[in-house]
């Protein structure tokens, strides 16, 4: 009998506290394989952020740094700085790194910190109940938007994988999606290459993942995940768009 | 021939695998299990070819796929 999936071994055998359909679970997935493929787990430190992902270390055999609300990139800074022979990644929410935290990533970025960072785009704060954040979609009603944003008074959504790639400091920047067969296998191999990034020192590695939060949309798992393919994707093109070395 | 293992207990029914299954082997269950789940089950081993998109969506890693060496 031979296994042709199973379980990448960074990730915890634990049930995640995540709802039913939210593609964090599916991102965590990603990034423990990628872990797995350099075989880094032991050697890695994670910086957590303020939202539905910030349990990380209950879900990945690594030590985790917990961080005040969308300071990941400069607790990962520091984190790198002090023990350069580890792998440092933060992982944050839009809300955390779009809206609280927008100085600390463009400057973390422009700095080109050796760090790895994920970003989990669901156009909403999920975890204190589905208020707007930057990167809420024209129109898409929330609870502090009930009538849906309004692009006059709140501007559009922020593209963060095409504005950090402008930075000098940017090494790689991408944007994947999760809600796939097809665009699982883009995720994987992106954001095994942001950690190769850091692995071969190659500079600071961005990866904005495009999710659902079904909970805060209203909508059940499958109609969040479709409106990820039929709504976002349209908007919030997946690619890479900055890779000095072509990995 | 390749077949998929669904733990029952991490399996949150939100319903990614059966349409990510090429083949529609996964439907979801009309009994809820313990947490109020209606989880995922597997039909027909025959046709499954181990493709493993099922498990690839799944955001709880729930779903292990195998195959049957020939021997
Ligand atoms: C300094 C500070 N301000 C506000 C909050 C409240 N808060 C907790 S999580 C969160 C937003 C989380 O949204 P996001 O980063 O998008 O993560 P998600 O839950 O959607 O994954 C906010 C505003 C806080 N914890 N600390
Ligand atoms: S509230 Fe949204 S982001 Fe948070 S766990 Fe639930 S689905 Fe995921
Ligand atoms: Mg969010």
């Amino acid at each position: 009998m031979t296994q042709l999936f199973s379980r990448p071994s960074s990730l915890k055998d634990v049930q995640t506290h995540f709802c039913p359909g939210c593609h964090h679970g599916s991102i965590h997935s990603l990034v423990a394989r990628a872990m797995d493929s350099f075989g880094i787990a032991g050697e890695t430190i994670g910086c957590a952020s303020v939202g539905c992902s910030v349990f990380l270390y209950n879900y990945f055999h690594i030590d985790v740094v917990e961080s005040p609300h969308g300071r990941a990139p400069a607790v990962a800074t520091g984190v790198k700085r002090a023990r350069p022979d580890r792998i440092v990644f933060s992982y944050q929410g839009d809300g955390d790194l779009a809206a609280i935290g927008t100085s600390e990533i463009i400057h973390a970025a422009n700095r080109g910190e050796m760090i790895t960072v994920i970003f989990v785009n669901n156009t909403t704060y999920g975890m204190t109940g589905g208020q707007m954040a930057p990167t809420t979609m024209p129109g898409q009603k929330t609870t502090t938007s009930p009538n849906g944003r309004n692009v006059v008074n709140d501007g559009k959504p922020f593209r963060m994988a095409e504005l950090l790639s402008n930075l000098d400091g940017v090494a790689y920047s991408a944007r994947i999606a999760v809600n796939s067969p097809k665009n699982i296998i883009q995720a994987k191999k992106a954001i095994k290459t942001a950690f190769q990034y850091q692995v071969e020192k190659k500079g600071f590695a961005f990866i904005e993942a495009l999710a659902a939060c079904p909970t805060n949309w209203g909508m059940n798992p499958l109609v969040a995940n479709e409106r990820v393919g039929n709504e976002m994707i349209p908007y919030f093109p997946l690619g890479v768009f900055k890779n000095n070395d072509n990995l | 021939m390749p077949y998929i293992i669904i733990d029952e207990e991490r399996c949150k029914g939100c319903g990614l695998c059966t349409v990510a299954c090429p083949k529609k082997l996964v439907s979801l269950n009309d009994q809820p299990n313990a947490l109020g789940y209606t989880v995922a089950v597997f039909n027909n081993q025959e046709n499954c070819t181990g493709c493993c998109f099922c498990a690839e969506i799944c955001p709880d890693v729930a779903i292990t796929v195998f195959k049957e060496d020939l021997r």
